[in-house]
């Protein structure tokens, strides 16, 4: 077995520290080291936006990160970004407005679009399918995806 | 993924120590959004790594009256949100805005997309046709290169042994400049691009006049191409649609494309010439002030 | 149970985002259907909450003490014979805990086993599971590790050293049927419409429909068009990779953790292929990251048992790349098809001839049954010829997707008709109505639409659509429409409810949840018994929870699994009366807003609950259905796109789909089914297609290069929900999930000849095709 390297790093608020090899990524880290399988593989080469997580809160595939490289950084991933009493109103508006089947690209869906509506807080439609263009649906078409995020934004 | 040493490189001389020693089978790592991914498909494969990322001076982003000077690790999204670069380089946005979807800019770095020199590279057209120059250390100090130099054959960079490309510098624009980058994809996001087409004018002061041009083709040769000559046909030409025309002529010519799976040959010398001139009419209209083409170039929306 | 009359739905913002409540955004109103308190409202879904936090376990996410993790070597020819396979230094690298070949599979039973939307020859599933002698197709699966972790495995298998002798690759429907072509499976012989041949061959099977008389039909035909098309392969696209968990203990206990359309499928099948008594094998369902069809066969989780028993009962995961889920999974047929259309000068249809070649993979069974089911199901034809011909070649082996082989044959027929309709100078949507089937029609192998259906209400919804009625405004752009049918499915289902003490009801039922189906299910149950949906908790159990469950597929479970739902809210309503006019002691209890009243008692639900709890045995109802017949699906879908001259690019401008969904139960889950269905269309119309080199390996096998629609490339979807309720079912479900996928290739091929002048006859109409194409013109 390879070497292992402690890091440092503080995940969804909190100070974290594992051991890994220097080739598992970010997402292997998350999922099979720290359990926290919200983070989603799809395709392993940064073509579809599951695995999304922010880095010192800027949107990344986490698939394509080492996870050496999270040496004194944060990471947000899905299961940080509800508040401590509730949901966090982009989930809320999937969920109102089915913006899910399988859910499998939810969490890098809702992540994505966190990231979309701290960079531009009113985006056009337009604005939200580029932005979004890095995460793949399957089941939905993504109609009530752009229409859950649209939603939040006009609360803003 | 074989096992590999990761290096968090803390200056440019440590760096270039740790590429020097470890020759072939060292690698340094920017944003790693091509790197990773040929590690992971066993296509490379290194016993160190070494990360640039947390080294000042390529990270850093200078813009002033005398250029930009642009860390060669500096993530495309800061380039996208920088308000100076956008102001004086709009440019450089059309491939940083584009690469890979908003996650691969949130890593990717045009100094890394020019060292993995890929054929079909959307950042390097552009830098070519800004006339940028690769600012670069190693054991031998530092030199310089200008980035139509840069690449040398499909993946290989002119880098030697122990050198990282540190910073891309380009120069101020001059007056009545604009510029221009068009790609061609099958979908409008995540793909490679089966043709890019870079160009950049300076016009005259009444903007009817081509004073000077630069064009470079992607995806079309085993590296991005500097087309000389489409340049120095378009320099004193009126800005015209028949100019253009001669432009995409000798794009057509230049473009030596192969067929893959991505686009065959016919198709890809016929778009090196449709995006020549698309790419042309945005670029003046960049340097006139003026809207006459839709966000791809074509009048009146419809080519 | 009355049948309402058929009713006409646009889902919330069809022309734009509005939905009437101020808020320009909101979602669409929650309010039930009309003549109901639950169906027809919007409810957030029972297990949303946990999809939305990242809490829903789906297959990779599995956690289990001593978990090992596998690897599965693949070939990297497509068509070899496999001369030896050497595993001893993949055995000795530290760490590895156990190595299995095909050699290691029981010899495998020729016999079909039928498991629901598509039937398979056992002795070629375990052939696809781990190769036998040959490998197949680039991907085909030849061994597989287990070891301490996947770094560790993915090293292992690196280590195993085969000997192939590399054959000439089969990779098309004219190489398979060539002279002298290789021949994939030495003992396949052609079954020529019943008969058995004698001669090796690529060919499994030809059969043919046939009604009337077609070369009279074709002799009184004024315009007879013939065209050729061609489609190339394309995978059902789910964003979860296949995985399979599974331990095998000591005792033969075998437990699989499976992300699956089908439990129990799952369960047949590994109890088949690795001879072990069913009874054995217990099979938990994850959540599943999608499946469209293609995550009904197994493929991993056998191999997870046999690595689980040489671990010494370690539980094993298993979880393919993207890259070997497109190279060895899934996909559907690509096909060869010959569209024969006659009408007279009124554009009534007079005759048709359709022949579908389908490209089975490497072993028989390639959806073109059902294609032959599906070509020109949506028209009334007295005289008609359907050719279907099920070849192997050198490709993964097909799997189901979504209304399998649907789509290619009505890209054939709609494109054809189009053409006739333009030659007569008729309206595309006219030409539809005229020819559209009804009730008494019959499909091509003449199973008759005895009820009720809907092909012509969507026509002509359509028709009177803002989008049909709004004009194109530039001079690349075009207009395109498409039917298409799907047979839809009953299929056996089994399901309990429980009344708990403070009023809630848990529904156990096992139809795995892709698309909002507990929410369905539980609003059924809800109706049935006369309570809030809120109340009903269901829960998707394993294999041991319930009695059988067919596969959650073939647009079965809000029509099957609901019907179980309606059955035990029923009787659960029944009994609870029963026993409260007991605890009353009175002649008869009635239930209506919400109370029970007998005598002069009364008790709200929850109360009643309560009473029952206290007094008496618990209340348990439990339900298995099996409904032999069910509504079909039609859908009429419309294209507006734009073509870009210079380039071929093609936008989709404005789309809007109609469809016949018997009754809404969850309108939101409806229209995604639809809206999802068309975007898997429009992908496979312009972009998606598997790309071999000339040795037949697989070269786009990422997503970078296997290109699926991106929110950037589509507008918002409209739908209109067409109810004409399918009788046979308390309320009127008809199937809905997989219909809407059968026409968009069509719609889409006839918007581009209404915008470019150019029939395109291959598909993915990508832009260097259409560029090539208009070019000749």
């Amino acid at each position: 077995m390879a070497k292992k390297v402690m890091v440092q790093s503080v995940i969804n608020g909190d100070d974290t520290a594992f051991l890994c090899e220097t080739r598992q990524t970010l997402l292997e880290v998350l999922r099979d080291e720290l359990g926290m399988t919200g983070t989603k593989e799809g395709c392993g080469n940064g073509n579809c936006g599951a695995c999304n997580v922010m880095l010192d809160g800027v949107l990344v595939n986490s698939c394509l990160v080492l996870a050496v490289e999270a040496e004194g950084r944060t990471v947000t991933t899905i299961e940080g970004i509800a508040p401590a009493d509730g949901l966090h109103p982009l989930q809320q508006k999937f969920l109102e407005h089915a913006a899910l089947q399988c859910g499998i690209c939810t969490p890098g869906f809702i992540i994505s679009s966190k990231a979309l509506l701290e960079h531009n807080p009113n985006p056009s439609e337009h604005d939200v399918r580029l932005w979004l263009a890095g995460n793949l649906c399957r089941c939905t078409g993504y109609d009530k995806i752009v229409r859950a995020v649209l939603d939040v934004a006009s609360a803003n | 993924m074989q096992a590999f040493d990761f290096v968090s490189a803390q200056s440019v001389d440590e760096v270039v120590a740790a590429l020097a020693a470890g020759g072939e089978r060292a690698r340094p790592l920017s944003g790693g959004t091509d790197l990773l991914a040929q590690m992971k498909e066993g296509r490379r494969s290194y016993a160190t790594v070494v990360d640039l990322k947390r080294i000042p001076e390529l990270m850093e982003v200078r813009v002033g009256a005398d250029g930009l000077w642009l860390g060669a690790s500096v993530p495309c999204h800061i380039v996208n949100n920088n308000a100076d670069i956008q102001k004086m380089y709009p440019a450089l946005h059309d491939s940083t805005g584009l690469i890979g979807g908003t996650q691969i800019q949130g890593r990717a770095s045009l100094g890394g997309n020019l060292c993995n020199a890929s054929p079909a590279a959307d950042g390097i057209p552009i830098l070519i046709v800004h006339s940028a120059t690769a600012h670069i250390a190693g054991p031998n100090g530092t030199r310089t290169l200008p980035a139509d130099e840069f690449c040398v054959a499909p993946g290989r960079n002119a880098l030697q042994n122990g050198e990282i490309l540190v910073a891309l510098q380009l120069p101020a624009p001059a007056k009545n400049f604009g510029a221009a980058y068009l790609r061609f994809i099958p979908r409008n996001e995540m793909d490679i691009a089966v043709v890019g087409v870079g160009v950049s004018v300076v016009l005259s002061d009444d903007g009817q006049t081509i004073q000077s041009a630069r064009v470079s083709l992607g995806a079309v040769a085993p590296t991005p191409l500097y087309v000389k000559a489409a340049g120095d046909a378009l320099a004193g030409q009126p800005v015209s649609e028949e100019t253009f025309e001669k432009a995409a002529q000798i794009a057509r010519e230049a473009a030596k494309p192969i067929s893959d799976m991505r686009g065959t040959i016919a198709q890809r010398k016929h778009l090196s010439g449709v995006l020549t001139k698309r790419a042309l009419r945005i670029a003046i209209d960049r340097a006139r002030g003026t809207t006459t083409v839709d966000s791809l170039g074509r009048l009146n929306g419809n080519g | 149970m009355a049948v309402t009359e058929k009713a006409v739905r646009t889902a919330n913002g069809t022309n734009g985002h509005g939905n009437g409540n101020g808020n320009g955004h909101g979602p669409a109103t929650s309010k039930p259907a009309e003549g109901y308190n639950v169906i027809g409202s919007r409810p957030v879904r029972p297990d949303g909450v946990d999809k939305v936090t990242g809490r829903a376990i789906y297959g990779a996410d599995v956690r289990l003490q001593g978990l090992l993790y596998g690897k599965v070597l693949r070939s990297p020819h497509a068509h070899a014979r496999i001369l030896s396979i050497d595993t001893s230094k993949a055995e000795a690298l530290p760490g590895v805990k156990a190595v299995v070949t095909g050699a290691d599979l029981p010899t495998a039973a020729d016999k079909v086993e039928d498991l629901g939307e598509s039937a398979i020859n056992l002795k070629y599933l375990s052939a696809n599971i781990l190769a036998h002698d040959k490998a197949l197709y680039h991907g085909h699966a030849i061994a597989a590790v287990a070891a301490v972790d996947s770094h560790t495995a993915e090293e292992a298998i690196g280590l195993i050293e085969v000997q192939y002798e590399v054959l000439p690759p089969v990779m098309t429907v004219n190489d398979a049927l060539a002279d002298n072509a290789p021949i994939l499976l030495d003992n396949l012989r052609t079954n020529e419409m019943g008969e058995m041949g004698t001669k090796p061959t690529n060919l499994a099977q030809h059969f043919r429909h046939q009604r009337g008389d077609m070369d009279a039909g074709f002799a009184a035909a004024t315009v007879i068009v013939e065209r050729n098309f061609r489609t190339e392969t394309v995978h059902q696209g789910y964003i979860e990779p296949h995985t399979g968990t599974a331990q095998h203990n000591i005792d033969g206990q075998v437990t699989i953790w499976a992300s699956t359309q089908g439990t129990f499928a799952v369960r047949n099948q590994t109890a088949e292929i690795l001879g072990i008594p069913v009874s054995n094998i217990k099979v938990i369902p994850t959540e599943i990251g999608g499946g469209f069809g293609g995550k009904i066969n197994v493929y991993l989780e056998p191999v997870a048992v046999m690595l689980s028993k040489k671990a010494g009962g370690k539980p094993v995961k298993l979880v393919m790349s993207r890259t070997e889920v497109l190279q060895a999974t899934g996909p559907t047929s690509g096909s060869n098809i010959r569209m024969k259309i006659g009408a007279d000068a009124n554009g009534k249809i007079t005759a048709a001839h359709a022949e579908l070649y389908y490209e089975a993979g490497a072993f028989p069974g390639s959806p073109v049954g059902a294609a032959a089911n599906v070509v020109l199901a949506p028209y009334a034809i007295d005289n008609l010829q359907v050719d279907g011909y099920d070849i192997v070649v050198n490709r993964p082996r097909s799997a189901a997707y979504r209304a399998p082989g649907g789509t290619n044959a009505a890209y054939a027929t709609e494109s054809v008709l189009n053409e006739i309709a333009e030659k007569l100078g008729l309206d595309q949507a006219h030409i539809r109505l005229l020819n559209g089937a009804k009730q008494g029609d019959r499909r091509p192998d003449g199973v008759q639409y005895t009820e009720p259906v809907g092909l012509l209400e969507t026509v002509q919804a359509i028709a009177e659509s803002d989008h049909y009625n709004t004009p194109l405004t530039g001079k690349y752009q075009g207009r395109g429409i498409a039917c298409g049918y799907w047979n839809n499915w009953g299929g056996k289902s089994s399901a309990t409810a429980i009344l708990n003490a403070d009023g809630t009801v848990s529904l156990n039922e096992a139809s795995t949840d892709i698309g909002g189906s507990r929410a369905s299910i539980a609003m059924q149950f809800a109706e049935a018994i006369g309570i809030g949906y809120e109340q009903v908790k269901p829960r998707v159990g394993d294999t041991d929870s319930v009695a059988y469950n067919d596969v959650t597929g073939g647009s079965r479970t809000t029509f099957s699994t609901g019907m179980a739902a309606y059955n035990m809210g029923v009787e659960m309503l029944a009994q609870m009366k029963e026993r409260l006019a007991d605890i009353w002691d009175v002649e008869a209890v009635e239930f209506a807003g919400g109370s029970f009243t007998g005598g002069d008692n009364s008790a709200s639900f929850e109360q009643a609950a309560a009473l029952i709890y206290k007094t008496g045995e618990p209340l348990m109802v439990s339900s298995t259905v099996f409904p032999r017949s069910f509504g079909p699906g039609f859908s009429t879908q419309l294209a507006d796109v734009e073509v870009d001259p210079e380039t071929g690019k093609v936008t989709i401008l404005r789309y809007t789909i109609a469809q016949d969904v018997g009754r809404a139960i969850h309108p939101s889950y409806v229209e995604g089914q639809m809206q999802g269905g068309v975007v898997q269309g429009i992908g496979w119309a312009l972009n998606e297609e598997y790309i071999y080199n000339e040795k037949g390996q697989l070269l786009n096998g990422s997503l970078l290069d296997y290109r699926m629609p991106t929110a950037l490339d589509l507008p918002m979807i409209e739908t209109i929900l067409v109810e004409v309720p399918y009788p046979g079912h308390p309320y009127g479900v008809r199937g809905v999930g997989e219909v809407n996928i059968v026409p968009p290739v069509g719609a889409i091929a006839n918007a581009i000849y209404n915008a470019t002048g150019v029939r395109m006859e291959e598909v993915p109409m990508s832009p260097a095709r259409l560029l090539a194409a208009m070019g000749e013109k």
